[in-house]
């Protein structure tokens, strides 16, 4: 096989999927843009085969659950102390502000937080999909659609892996307009954006409490995950839309043992009335008000343009040209927002082929292509995550609602970080995987000659290793 | 102005013209002049709330617009009176003991030239140093130090600017060298290893070879003297505003020992998350007092690890925007408008609330809503750069802060030296 043949097979596992692994240029080298919509075209491509992971509502009450117990043990054991130190006056003195503490230290131990092991459960399963996928385009997509619209599991942890697969991994291939309402009708999101807490001033709750609006979710709708920001809508927009959004909350665990975490729709917190959004008027229609807000805002052209402009930032170019951009929102308009025929138009893109590969790899991305190349099939979810979150991408924790950025100067000045991480990382693998096989064999010489040179000469395998996974073009796609 | 889009080349010019090694041999000229200068900016992203981290107790209208969760000095969790009408958060007492000290300056109503509420635009506006949002690649902080001249107190060609966190914030990118630092959990790569490394980027990849080449500098700078600048790798830390606090004082206290070295940065950068306080913003003893206390134990990490250089040395704590003035419906805040910008430092003339106080009626908020700025950002970043590390007002005007000709730089917020 010729060697321009395995440089765009190359190009296409890297640009589009999650990197080569053993075998797997070899596979598509005939014709690696039929490989890319093949993954499309798998049967529940993009869904997770994850037997015995909890859904959000399940993970959310265990969590819940714990919490409640360990209060519980918490007064028991307190109480208990209070008494011995009663009994014993001479103890006194200072004595029940170390009982407490005795108490809360002990409850903490009888009743460990369940969260944080759902949390790795989840990123193993999903850290094993990308392992384990063929070519990894639908993978990737999950990736960026979950980053669009995105949660912190440092708010929400207990639901941080389930929504991704409940809200994103469903519809990934599917229609925007879906994706979006499942997103922002998810318990995680409505958490994580304060809507459980926004109530309509005029509401049956807002005139009983004090409590009100909260703008945070309908903000972030419009400026995120549809029209984008500085397109077309006011603050009055934003506000409207958040007494829309009134009433889209979750019910809470401890009055529902069976469905705390859920979503629901409670018309005691709902805003009452019509309200004019972006020049639409939208009659009063409990939960329907907001879903058919939502559905207008999946087709407005801006959220088109806004979508196609990230899409394209992220697959193909930090400074995508403006053609590109308008020819995929296009396609997103013309097909109602398929999100399928949107990645098929961007794998038919002149530019996916054409433009060389100067966007930099996010260290997820980059991390998953050196152990997918190292042979690695599955790996410890609380190394892998450790490792993603000293390269500033926590898994499931982005800084803000924005998710993580896709342009070079983010992330350009993690080198040394970078490098760190491939020196650890080949240190645990060098006794058993031999550079050269990595270049011949995995890579099939697709790497330049310079950095052949560099591994050759190195002073052991394992800084071969280490030079090999930071080179430019394991690092760039 | 246009942003800049020509990075690469230029930081490829620097490279071959040998200036980013040039930094370790700055002339002194500075010290001749008394003073070598060093400015930190923290970056708090996400709004501070400044009316919750400083209080104008003295307004008549203050406890109707906050009612009980107005910070008072007469309050559960009393407020710290910095002068007849503002008061500080509790949380913040070495902000306190500095300002008392003469060592902090407080700019009140303050604000970016950004009249939006979008946290992202709004943090491009202030970092990127422009008036209006956009994409931008590099930001205010790295263009002062392009503009400074070898005349000026800090050497521009090799001064290099500092950044901190695994992500490099927007105010210190640009065609300067920039050196990052991010807190360690692996065991780092050998020398011999890196310079192999940046050999091959120098034949292959010139942008990834300076980013590199950054990294090895401060490597380099952390053994000068025998030993570690960030100490002994710190573990995972602990959850929450726990975890905040020991980020927060790490970075910040790492940030400050490279500084005070005599031949290490003079500007450098961080930013803060966490500042988003829609929900239960809890300003006496909840998640801003938390956070507020967290930073203000990385300023005094910031003042113990400069040791002498504390004398030489500006802090600037930033924010996109401010919040809403009345607390909305989940006893948070929303986004909004005019908010504190916090000065520390030893060579500031501090001990003084600037402000230029708007008022707390419904007429005289923003929208409504908002306290108004009424002091530009922009001013006060302006008399410092000129004032402290002697960027030229020309440049000021054109290249840092383009099109703020009309935004005069405030006058005497640093000793004179």
């Amino acid at each position: 096989m010729d060697t321009s043949k395995k440089a765009v097979a190359a190009l296409a596992l890297n640009r589009f999927g999650l990197g080569p692994r053993l075998g797997s240029i070899a596979a598509i080298a005939a014709d690696p843009r039929a490989a890319l919509l093949a993954d499309l075209d798998r049967p529940r491509a993009g869904e997770l085969a994850a037997p015995g992971l909890p859904s959000s509502a399940q993970a959310f009450r265990t969590v819940a659950d714990a919490n409640a117990e360990r209060r519980a043990r918490q007064i028991t054991m307190a109480k208990a102390e209070e008494a011995k130190a009663q009994a014993e006056p001479s103890m006194r003195e200072g004595g029940v502000p170390t009982a407490n503490a005795a108490a809360t230290k002990m409850a903490t131990e009888a009743v460990p937080n369940p969260g944080r092991q759902i949390y790795l459960n989840e990123a193993k399963a999903r850290i094993d999909a990308a392992l384990g996928s063929e070519v990894g385009f639908a993978e990737r997509l999950v990736w960026f659609w979950s980053n669009h619209f995105c949660i912190s599991a440092d708010k929400i942890q207990s639901m941080s892996g389930a929504y991704e697969r409940e809200a994103v991994r469903p519809h990934i291939l599917g229609r925007f307009q879906d994706m979006l309402e499942a997103a922002e009708s998810h318990p995680a999101m409505l958490f994580y954006l304060d809507n459980t807490v926004s109530i309509g001033p005029n509401s049956v709750a807002g005139i009983n409490r004090t409590r009100g609006l909260n703008e945070n979710l309908a903000r972030e709708i419009l400026e995120l995950h549809t029209l984008g920001v500085r397109s077309v809508y006011t603050q009055e927009d934003v506000s409207r839309f958040a007494n829309v959004l009134t009433g889209w909350t979750l019910l809470p665990a401890a009055d529902n043992p069976d469905h705390g975490g859920e979503f629901a729709f409670n018309r005691r917190l709902h805003e009452p009335g019509a309200q004019t959004i972006l020049g639409q008027v939208y009659s009063e229609g409990g939960v329907e008000q907001g879903k058919a807000v939502l559905h207008d805002l999946a087709r407005h052209p801006a959220t088109a343009k806004h979508v196609a402009g990230k899409l394209t930032r992220h697959f193909i170019a930090d400074e995508p040209a403006p053609a590109l951009v308008e020819s995929l929102a296009r396609t997103f308009q013309d097909t109602a927002g398929d999100l399928k025929e949107v990645a098929k138009a961007l794998v038919a893109s002149d530019e996916a082929w054409s433009l060389p590969p100067t966007k930099l790899k996010r260290p997820s991305e980059w991390v998953t292509a050196m152990v997918r190349a190292g042979g690695g099939t599955t790996a410890d979810p609380r190394r892998f995550t450790a490792g993603q979150a000293s390269l500033g991408e926590p898994l499931w924790r982005p800084p803000s609602p924005k998710g993580y950025a896709d342009d070079e100067a983010s992330w350009i000045d993690g080198m040394g970080q970078r490098l760190d991480i491939a020196h650890t990382y080949a240190e645990r693998v060098a006794g058993a995987l031999d550079p050269r096989f990595v270049i011949d064999s995995v890579l099939e010489g697709t790497v330049s000659a310079k950095t052949t040179q560099a591994v050759v000469r190195a002073e052991s395998r394992q800084q071969a290793l280490a030079l090999l996974f930071m080179s430019p073009e394991f690092q760039r796609r | 102005m246009a942003p800049c889009r020509h990075l690469p080349s230029r930081r490829a010019a620097l490279l071959g013209s040998g200036a980013l090694f040039a930094w370790t041999q700055l002339p002194k000229l500075a010290r001749a002049e008394g003073r070598d200068p060093r400015l930190l900016v923290i970056v708090l992203r996400g709004a501070l709330d400044g009316l919750g981290a400083v209080a104008p107790v003295g307004d008549p209208d203050w406890i109707g617009l906050r009612g009980d969760r107005a910070l008072v000095l007469d309050g559960k969790t009393p407020a710290l009176a910095l002068d007849s009408f503002f008061a500080l958060n509790p949380a913040m007492p070495n902000l306190y003991r500095l300002y008392k000290a003469n060592e902090a300056t407080i700019v009140h109503a303050a604000a970016t030239p950004y009249r939006e509420r979008s946290h992202f635009d709004g943090q491009d506006v202030l970092e990127s140093g422009f008036a209006k949002p956009g994409v931008y690649d590099s930001g205010w902080l790295n263009r002062a130090l392009l503009a400074l001249t070898s005349g000026g107190r800090v050497d521009a060609s090799g001064a290099g600017a500092l950044a901190v966190g695994p992500v490099t914030p927007l105010v210190v990118r640009g065609r300067a060298p920039v050196m990052s630092w991010a807190p360690q959990l692996v065991v780092p790569a050998s020398d011999d290893t890196r310079a192999r490394l940046l050999e091959l980027y120098q034949h292959t990849d010139l942008k990834l070879a300076a980013a590199l080449e950054g990294r090895i500098r401060l490597a380099a700078l952390a053994h000068a003297d025998g030993s570690t600048a960030s100490g002994p790798p710190p573990q995972l830390p602990p959850p929450g505003i726990a975890r905040a606090r020991a980020y927060f004082a790490e970075a910040a206290g790492t940030a400050a020992r490279y500084l005070a070295r005599p031949e290490g940065p003079r500007v450098g950068a961080m930013g803060f998350v966490g500042w988003d306080t829609h929900v239960n913003e809890g300003v006496a003893d909840g998640q801003l007092a938390g956070l507020l206390g967290a930073l203000d134990g990385a300023l005094a990490a910031i003042e113990s690890n400069l040791a002498a250089a504390w004398r030489e040395t500006v802090v600037a704590v930033i924010t996109e925007f401010g919040r809403t003035a009345r607390i909305n419906g989940s006893n948070g805040t929303d986004h909004g408008t005019g908010t504190v910008a916090l000065l520390v430092g030893g060579a500031l003339k501090g001990g003084r609330v600037l402000a230029d106080w708007p008022g707390l009626k419904t007429a005289h908020l923003h929208e409504g809503r908002d306290l108004k700025g009424t002091i530009d950002l922009r001013a006060v970043l302006k008399g410092l750069l000129r004032d402290h590390l002697r960027v030229e007002e020309a440049a000021l005007a054109e290249s840092v802060f383009p099109g703020s000709a009309g935004v005069a730089g405030t006058a005497g917020l640093v000793r004179a030296a």
